[in-house]
């Protein structure tokens, strides 16, 4: 398969992460597009790699699937707590840190 | 093979709408993991198998799992959230479309390739690509591999805490 028809794919799941990121107003929603953007990134850089005959971007793969988890459990903690405090997953009523 | 190609991208594509669409969070996340198993089957294509294992075992398996739980913890009923066709959203379209045209603008273009690796396919199915993995992930790589386990062990110390009810 062509490397442009993959990097398009990727160009596609990104701009559809980002627009879930606009739309929803649902925490949990907004969190699951987040990964979507990551699994974009993630296709574009096996692409790349492939293209340039390099293992490079596998191995960044890997790493970015730790952060990826890692940001999940910190972000979904924080989830936790937060609506623990407001009992609310409206991000437009998470309003303490506006000025 | 390019066919199925197509046919995963496609269906990735609309699950990923799906995420969109759907009311309920169980739903949407319902879609993501439809989404990342066909992403699993485009890396099988592509001849990177350790990624798509790991992308259907640590993404489909274990964070969507951790999604899933919190919104079993969390009790949801569907909000009935509705997305009108206000100036906002349509501006949110705008930008969404104009990021796709744009990001593929620059795929479509003359990209300038820097020279090219020592591992090319025939090298990888001579080796294996988990054993090169491996091996590289042991040796050039092996600061970054160290730093990435202190920031795993930062995090979920980072979410035991957080997630506590009261610190004393």
């Amino acid at each position: 398969m062509p490397t442009t028809h993959v990097l398009i794919l990727s160009a596609a799941l990104f701009s559809i992460g980002v627009l879930g990121v606009m739309l929803r107003r649902n925490v949990i929603v907004i969190f699951m597009s987040i990964e979507l953007m990551l699994n974009a990134v993630n296709l574009s850089f096996v692409g790349f790699a492939r293209e340039m005959d390099s293992m490079t971007g596998v191995i960044f793969i890997f790493f970015i699937i730790v952060v990826a988890a890692a940001e999940a459990v910190v972000g979904l903690s924080i989830i936790l707590s937060i609506y623990r405090n407001r009992q609310t997953l409206n991000v437009d009523e998470y309003n303490l840190l506006k000025w | 093979m390019l066919l199925t190609f197509y046919i995963l991208g496609t269906v990735s594509v609309l699950s990923a709408l799906g995420v969109l669409v759907c009311r309920s969070p169980v739903y949407s996340a319902m879609s993501l993991v439809c989404s990342f198993f066909c992403l699993g089957g485009i890396y099988i294509l592509m001849n990177v198998e350790f990624v798509a294992v790991i992308q259907i075992l640590v993404y489909a398996g274990a964070i969507l799992v951790l999604f899933l739980f919190v919104i079993m913890l969390l009790n949801i009923v569907p909000t009935g959230e509705s997305v009108r066709f206000n100036l906002p959203v349509l501006i949110a379209f705008g930008i969404a479309v104009g990021l796709f045209a744009q990001i593929s603008g620059l795929f479509l273009g003359d990209i300038q390739f820097g020279p090219k690796d020592v591992y090319t396919a025939e090298a990888i199915s001579e080796e294996g690509s988990i054993g090169l993995i491996g091996r590289l992930l042991y040796g050039e790589f092996v600061l970054p591999f160290e730093a990435i386990s202190i920031l795993l062990l930062v995090a979920v110390i980072g979410a035991v805490i957080i997630g506590k009810r009261r610190l004393n």
